[in-house]
Protein backbone atom coordinates (compact mmCIF):
# COMPACT_ATOMS: atom_id res chain seq x y z
CA UNK A 1 0.00 0.00 0.00
CA UNK A 2 1.47 2.98 -1.10
CA UNK A 3 1.09 6.37 1.36
CA UNK A 4 -0.87 8.04 -0.65
CA UNK A 5 -3.22 5.54 -0.76
CA UNK A 6 -2.90 5.41 2.79
CA UNK A 7 -3.95 9.11 3.34
CA UNK A 8 -6.96 8.43 1.32
CA UNK A 9 -8.15 5.48 3.21
CA UNK A 10 -7.71 7.47 6.43
CA UNK A 11 -9.31 10.56 5.03
CA UNK A 12 -12.24 8.86 4.23
CA UNK A 13 -12.44 6.81 7.30
CA UNK A 14 -11.83 10.02 9.08
CA UNK A 15 -15.66 11.23 8.83
CA UNK A 16 -17.39 8.02 9.52
CA UNK A 17 -18.02 7.51 13.22
CA UNK A 18 -18.53 4.55 14.95
CA UNK A 19 -20.01 3.84 17.67
CA UNK A 20 -19.01 0.90 20.12
CA UNK A 21 -19.67 -2.37 19.06
CA UNK A 22 -21.51 -3.64 22.74
CA UNK A 23 -24.68 -2.05 22.32
CA UNK A 24 -24.41 -2.70 18.69
CA UNK A 25 -24.10 -6.59 19.98
CA UNK A 26 -27.12 -6.27 22.62
CA UNK A 27 -29.01 -5.03 19.95
CA UNK A 28 -28.21 -7.23 17.06
CA UNK A 29 -28.82 -10.23 20.06
CA UNK A 30 -32.06 -8.64 21.18
CA UNK A 31 -33.16 -8.63 17.39
CA UNK A 32 -32.20 -12.19 17.01
CA UNK A 33 -34.43 -13.31 19.89
CA UNK A 34 -37.13 -11.43 17.64
CA UNK A 35 -36.95 -12.80 14.37
CA UNK A 36 -36.22 -16.25 15.90
CA UNK A 37 -39.60 -15.63 17.89
CA UNK A 38 -41.62 -14.01 15.04
CA UNK A 39 -40.58 -16.57 12.44
CA UNK A 40 -41.63 -19.31 15.03
CA UNK A 41 -45.10 -18.58 15.92
CA UNK A 42 -45.31 -17.66 12.12
CA UNK A 43 -44.65 -21.07 11.01
CA UNK A 44 -44.82 -23.77 13.37
CA UNK A 45 -46.22 -21.91 16.59
CA UNK A 46 -45.32 -22.90 19.85
CA UNK A 47 -46.92 -26.75 20.87
CA UNK A 48 -50.38 -27.31 21.33
CA UNK A 49 -50.86 -27.37 25.43
CA UNK A 50 -47.76 -24.86 26.07
CA UNK A 51 -49.31 -23.91 29.39
CA UNK A 52 -50.22 -27.48 30.07
CA UNK A 53 -46.32 -28.07 29.61
CA UNK A 54 -45.25 -25.00 31.64
CA UNK A 55 -46.08 -27.64 34.79
CA UNK A 56 -43.16 -30.28 33.33
CA UNK A 57 -39.81 -30.44 34.50
CA UNK A 58 -38.24 -31.94 31.60
CA UNK A 59 -39.92 -29.46 29.11
CA UNK A 60 -38.51 -26.33 31.35
CA UNK A 61 -34.85 -28.14 31.70
CA UNK A 62 -34.65 -27.80 27.93
CA UNK A 63 -34.88 -23.76 27.84
CA UNK A 64 -32.63 -23.92 31.00
CA UNK A 65 -29.88 -25.73 28.68
CA UNK A 66 -30.29 -23.84 25.63
CA UNK A 67 -30.66 -20.48 27.63
CA UNK A 68 -27.07 -21.68 29.50
CA UNK A 69 -25.98 -22.34 25.76
CA UNK A 70 -26.94 -18.88 24.64
CA UNK A 71 -25.75 -16.81 27.32
CA UNK A 72 -22.02 -18.54 27.66
CA UNK A 73 -21.91 -17.79 23.74
CA UNK A 74 -22.75 -14.66 24.36
CA UNK A 75 -20.32 -13.63 26.52
CA UNK A 76 -17.50 -15.03 24.22
CA UNK A 77 -19.22 -13.20 21.65
CA UNK A 78 -19.23 -9.63 23.56
CA UNK A 79 -14.78 -10.61 24.79
CA UNK A 80 -14.68 -10.90 20.79
CA UNK A 81 -15.98 -7.54 20.04
CA UNK A 82 -12.53 -6.35 21.45
CA UNK A 83 -8.99 -6.77 20.37
CA UNK A 84 -7.09 -7.63 23.99
CA UNK A 85 -10.16 -9.50 25.07
CA UNK A 86 -10.32 -11.18 22.44
CA UNK A 87 -6.98 -12.48 22.64
CA UNK A 88 -8.12 -14.83 26.06
CA UNK A 89 -11.17 -16.46 25.02
CA UNK A 90 -12.21 -18.63 27.47
CA UNK A 91 -13.61 -21.44 25.51
CA UNK A 92 -14.39 -23.67 28.77
CA UNK A 93 -17.87 -21.62 28.99
CA UNK A 94 -19.43 -23.31 26.46
CA UNK A 95 -19.26 -26.30 28.21
CA UNK A 96 -21.35 -24.90 30.78
CA UNK A 97 -24.75 -25.61 28.83
CA UNK A 98 -23.66 -29.40 27.80
CA UNK A 99 -22.79 -29.87 31.61
CA UNK A 100 -26.23 -28.92 33.03
CA UNK A 101 -27.34 -31.29 30.20
CA UNK A 102 -25.20 -34.41 31.25
CA UNK A 103 -26.35 -33.91 34.55
CA UNK A 104 -30.04 -33.88 32.89
CA UNK A 105 -28.88 -36.89 31.16
CA UNK A 106 -27.50 -38.92 34.34
CA UNK A 107 -31.05 -38.48 36.12
CA UNK A 108 -33.14 -39.33 32.82
CA UNK A 109 -31.00 -42.55 32.66
CA UNK A 110 -31.78 -43.33 35.87
CA UNK A 111 -35.12 -42.80 35.57
CA UNK A 112 -36.00 -44.66 32.97
CA UNK A 113 -36.39 -48.10 31.55
CA UNK A 114 -33.73 -49.05 29.63
CA UNK A 115 -36.18 -50.34 27.03
CA UNK A 116 -37.52 -46.80 26.60
CA UNK A 117 -34.15 -45.14 26.37
CA UNK A 118 -33.43 -45.12 22.83
CA UNK A 119 -36.87 -44.61 21.87
CA UNK A 120 -36.59 -41.11 23.99
CA UNK A 121 -33.03 -40.45 22.17
CA UNK A 122 -34.47 -41.39 18.99
CA UNK A 123 -37.56 -39.28 19.12
CA UNK A 124 -40.06 -38.18 16.78
CA UNK A 125 -38.60 -34.65 15.08
CA UNK A 126 -34.82 -35.42 14.77
CA UNK A 127 -35.05 -34.07 11.38
CA UNK A 128 -36.99 -31.41 12.08
CA UNK A 129 -34.95 -30.45 15.24
CA UNK A 130 -32.33 -30.71 12.16
CA UNK A 131 -33.77 -28.68 10.05
CA UNK A 132 -35.59 -25.84 12.21
CA UNK A 133 -33.01 -24.83 14.15
CA UNK A 134 -30.60 -23.87 11.51
CA UNK A 135 -33.32 -22.34 9.81
CA UNK A 136 -34.57 -20.04 12.66
CA UNK A 137 -30.47 -19.37 14.00
CA UNK A 138 -29.22 -17.98 10.29
CA UNK A 139 -30.83 -14.64 10.32
CA UNK A 140 -29.71 -13.86 13.92
CA UNK A 141 -26.15 -15.68 12.89
CA UNK A 142 -25.85 -12.99 10.36
CA UNK A 143 -27.28 -10.53 12.88
CA UNK A 144 -24.85 -11.56 15.30
CA UNK A 145 -21.66 -11.54 12.58
CA UNK A 146 -22.87 -7.92 11.85
CA UNK A 147 -22.09 -6.34 15.27
CA UNK A 148 -19.07 -8.81 15.41
CA UNK A 149 -17.43 -7.30 12.30
CA UNK A 150 -17.86 -3.81 13.65
CA UNK A 151 -15.64 -5.18 17.05
CA UNK A 152 -12.03 -5.91 16.01
CA UNK A 153 -12.18 -9.90 16.69
CA UNK A 154 -8.52 -11.36 16.87
CA UNK A 155 -9.31 -14.93 16.31
CA UNK A 156 -12.52 -13.93 13.61
CA UNK A 157 -12.86 -17.77 12.82
CA UNK A 158 -12.94 -18.22 16.58
CA UNK A 159 -15.12 -15.44 17.42
CA UNK A 160 -17.35 -16.74 14.39
CA UNK A 161 -17.75 -20.00 15.99
CA UNK A 162 -18.82 -18.23 19.22
CA UNK A 163 -21.34 -16.25 17.38
CA UNK A 164 -22.76 -19.66 15.22
CA UNK A 165 -23.31 -20.99 19.15
CA UNK A 166 -24.91 -17.56 20.17
CA UNK A 167 -27.61 -18.24 17.05
CA UNK A 168 -27.60 -21.54 17.46
CA UNK A 169 -28.53 -21.57 21.33
CA UNK A 170 -31.52 -18.34 20.65
CA UNK A 171 -33.09 -20.79 17.61
CA UNK A 172 -32.93 -23.93 20.00
CA UNK A 173 -34.59 -21.77 22.73
CA UNK A 174 -37.55 -21.22 20.52
CA UNK A 175 -37.80 -24.58 18.69
CA UNK A 176 -37.86 -26.18 22.12
CA UNK A 177 -40.97 -24.68 22.59
CA UNK A 178 -42.23 -26.14 19.54
CA UNK A 179 -40.82 -29.57 19.79
CA UNK A 180 -42.62 -32.39 22.04
CA UNK A 181 -39.64 -34.17 22.12
CA UNK A 182 -38.65 -33.33 25.85
CA UNK A 183 -36.18 -35.98 27.19
CA UNK A 184 -33.05 -34.44 27.74
CA UNK A 185 -32.02 -38.00 25.33
CA UNK A 186 -33.15 -36.73 22.93
CA UNK A 187 -31.76 -32.85 23.43
CA UNK A 188 -28.32 -34.21 24.27
CA UNK A 189 -29.04 -36.61 20.56
CA UNK A 190 -29.83 -33.81 18.35
CA UNK A 191 -29.31 -30.77 19.77
CA UNK A 192 -26.11 -30.43 19.85
CA UNK A 193 -25.75 -31.63 16.02
CA UNK A 194 -28.45 -28.33 14.73
CA UNK A 195 -26.32 -25.80 16.89
CA UNK A 196 -23.39 -27.78 15.52
CA UNK A 197 -24.15 -26.53 11.85
CA UNK A 198 -24.54 -22.83 13.24
CA UNK A 199 -21.44 -23.26 14.87
CA UNK A 200 -19.42 -24.54 11.64
CA UNK A 201 -21.38 -22.09 9.35
CA UNK A 202 -20.51 -19.16 11.71
CA UNK A 203 -16.90 -19.97 12.12
CA UNK A 204 -16.70 -20.26 8.17
CA UNK A 205 -18.25 -17.12 7.93
CA UNK A 206 -16.08 -15.54 10.59
CA UNK A 207 -13.26 -16.71 8.92
CA UNK A 208 -13.76 -14.88 5.88
CA UNK A 209 -16.06 -11.68 6.69
CA UNK A 210 -15.03 -10.61 10.27
CA UNK A 211 -10.83 -10.51 9.42
CA UNK A 212 -10.16 -6.90 9.28
CA UNK B 1 10.49 -9.34 11.04
CA UNK B 2 13.37 -8.23 8.79
CA UNK B 3 14.69 -11.58 7.74
CA UNK B 4 11.74 -13.47 7.17
CA UNK B 5 10.11 -11.58 3.70
CA UNK B 6 8.11 -9.68 5.46
CA UNK B 7 8.49 -5.83 5.28
CA UNK B 8 8.23 -4.44 8.65
CA UNK B 9 6.97 -0.95 7.18
CA UNK B 10 4.00 -3.02 5.67
CA UNK B 11 2.95 -4.06 9.08
CA UNK B 12 3.55 -0.69 10.98
CA UNK B 13 1.41 1.03 8.20
CA UNK B 14 -1.57 -1.79 8.45
CA UNK B 15 -1.27 -1.83 12.05
CA UNK B 16 -1.90 2.33 12.01
CA UNK B 17 -4.62 1.70 9.55
CA UNK B 18 -6.35 -0.85 11.99
CA UNK B 19 -5.83 1.55 15.07
CA UNK B 20 -7.74 4.35 12.45
CA UNK B 21 -10.22 2.12 11.59
CA UNK B 22 -10.99 0.31 14.38
CA UNK B 23 -10.51 3.86 16.76
CA UNK B 24 -14.34 2.91 18.32
CA UNK B 25 -13.62 -0.32 19.89
CA UNK B 26 -11.26 1.18 22.48
CA UNK B 27 -13.13 1.66 25.58
CA UNK B 28 -12.56 4.77 27.31
CA UNK B 29 -12.14 3.35 30.55
CA UNK B 30 -9.25 1.02 29.78
CA UNK B 31 -5.35 2.07 28.90
CA UNK B 32 -4.33 2.25 25.10
CA UNK B 33 -1.28 0.18 25.52
CA UNK B 34 -2.60 -2.85 25.78
CA UNK B 35 -5.35 -2.23 23.26
CA UNK B 36 -2.57 -0.81 20.38
CA UNK B 37 -0.25 -4.40 21.29
CA UNK B 38 -3.34 -6.03 20.58
CA UNK B 39 -3.48 -4.52 17.09
CA UNK B 40 -0.22 -4.40 16.28
CA UNK B 41 0.50 -8.55 17.24
CA UNK B 42 -2.62 -9.62 15.12
CA UNK B 43 -1.48 -7.59 12.28
CA UNK B 44 1.91 -8.86 12.93
CA UNK B 45 0.30 -12.53 12.78
CA UNK B 46 -2.18 -12.05 10.02
CA UNK B 47 1.52 -11.48 6.99
CA UNK B 48 2.50 -14.53 8.81
CA UNK B 49 -0.20 -16.13 7.99
CA UNK B 50 -0.72 -13.99 4.68
CA UNK B 51 3.18 -15.59 4.11
CA UNK B 52 2.52 -18.84 5.41
CA UNK B 53 -0.11 -19.58 2.36
CA UNK B 54 2.62 -18.44 -0.25
CA UNK B 55 5.76 -18.83 1.17
CA UNK B 56 8.76 -17.15 -0.45
CA UNK B 57 12.12 -18.33 0.46
CA UNK B 58 15.13 -16.12 -1.35
CA UNK B 59 17.95 -18.29 -2.42
CA UNK B 60 20.40 -16.30 -0.10
CA UNK B 61 18.70 -18.45 2.44
CA UNK B 62 19.15 -21.50 1.59
CA UNK B 63 22.76 -20.86 -0.26
CA UNK B 64 24.93 -21.79 3.02
CA UNK B 65 23.06 -25.32 3.12
CA UNK B 66 22.91 -26.25 -0.30
CA UNK B 67 26.08 -28.72 -1.38
CA UNK B 68 29.15 -26.94 -3.35
CA UNK B 69 30.35 -28.84 -6.47
CA UNK B 70 32.82 -31.21 -5.31
CA UNK B 71 35.58 -32.61 -7.35
CA UNK B 72 36.35 -36.33 -7.15
CA UNK B 73 39.48 -36.77 -5.72
CA UNK B 74 41.00 -39.76 -3.73
CA UNK B 75 42.64 -39.03 -0.31
CA UNK B 76 46.96 -40.06 0.35
CA UNK B 77 46.20 -42.60 2.42
CA UNK B 78 43.58 -44.32 0.10
CA UNK B 79 45.99 -44.22 -2.76
CA UNK B 80 48.70 -45.80 0.03
CA UNK B 81 46.52 -48.37 0.73
CA UNK B 82 45.91 -49.22 -2.83
CA UNK B 83 49.43 -49.52 -3.76
CA UNK B 84 50.55 -50.97 -1.03
CA UNK B 85 48.60 -54.63 -1.20
CA UNK B 86 50.10 -54.70 -4.74
CA UNK B 87 53.53 -56.89 -5.57
CA UNK B 88 56.31 -54.21 -5.81
CA UNK B 89 57.01 -54.43 -9.48
CA UNK B 90 53.11 -53.43 -10.04
CA UNK B 91 53.19 -50.97 -7.75
CA UNK B 92 55.83 -49.37 -9.13
CA UNK B 93 53.88 -49.23 -12.55
CA UNK B 94 50.97 -48.50 -11.63
CA UNK B 95 52.51 -45.62 -9.47
CA UNK B 96 54.77 -43.72 -12.47
CA UNK B 97 51.37 -43.77 -14.82
CA UNK B 98 48.59 -43.31 -12.22
CA UNK B 99 49.93 -41.33 -9.29
CA UNK B 100 52.71 -39.51 -11.12
CA UNK B 101 51.21 -39.68 -14.67
CA UNK B 102 54.35 -40.15 -16.35
CA UNK B 103 54.10 -41.42 -19.98
CA UNK B 104 54.55 -45.36 -21.18
CA UNK B 105 57.39 -45.31 -22.53
CA UNK B 106 59.35 -43.04 -19.62
CA UNK B 107 58.21 -45.28 -17.37
CA UNK B 108 59.61 -48.36 -19.31
CA UNK B 109 63.23 -46.29 -19.48
CA UNK B 110 62.82 -45.40 -16.17
CA UNK B 111 62.35 -49.21 -14.71
CA UNK B 112 64.31 -50.35 -17.59
CA UNK B 113 61.14 -52.41 -18.93
CA UNK B 114 59.89 -53.44 -22.46
CA UNK B 115 56.70 -50.96 -22.93
CA UNK B 116 54.39 -54.14 -23.38
CA UNK B 117 55.48 -55.33 -20.25
CA UNK B 118 54.88 -51.51 -18.56
CA UNK B 119 51.06 -51.90 -20.17
CA UNK B 120 50.55 -55.43 -18.91
CA UNK B 121 51.97 -54.68 -15.24
CA UNK B 122 49.39 -51.31 -15.08
CA UNK B 123 46.71 -53.49 -16.67
CA UNK B 124 47.16 -56.14 -14.27
CA UNK B 125 47.70 -53.65 -11.02
CA UNK B 126 44.71 -51.85 -11.87
CA UNK B 127 42.64 -55.02 -12.11
CA UNK B 128 44.06 -56.03 -8.42
CA UNK B 129 43.50 -52.87 -7.13
CA UNK B 130 40.08 -52.79 -8.92
CA UNK B 131 38.65 -56.42 -7.57
CA UNK B 132 40.12 -55.52 -3.66
CA UNK B 133 38.12 -51.92 -3.62
CA UNK B 134 35.07 -53.47 -5.93
CA UNK B 135 34.81 -50.97 -7.98
CA UNK B 136 35.95 -49.40 -11.27
CA UNK B 137 39.44 -47.49 -11.24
Amino acid sequence: MKTEELIRVLSAEASTRRSAPEPVLYLAALLSVVVAGALLTMTMGVRPAFSAALGDVRFLFKFVVTIAVGLSAFVLVRRALNPVSSETLPLAVLLVGPAILAVGVGVELWALPSAGRSMAATGKNSLLCLTVIPALGIVPLGLILGALRLGAPTRPGLAGFCAGVLAGGIAATFYAANCSDDSPLFVATWYPLAIGVLAVLGAALGHRFARW
Amino acid sequence: VGQSGIDAEDIVQETLLAIHVKRHTWRDDSPVTPWLYAIARYKLADAFRRQGRRPEVTIDAIAETAAAPQTESAMQWEVDRALGKLAPGQRAVVAALAVDGQSISETATNLGMKETAVRVAFHRGLAAITARLGRRP
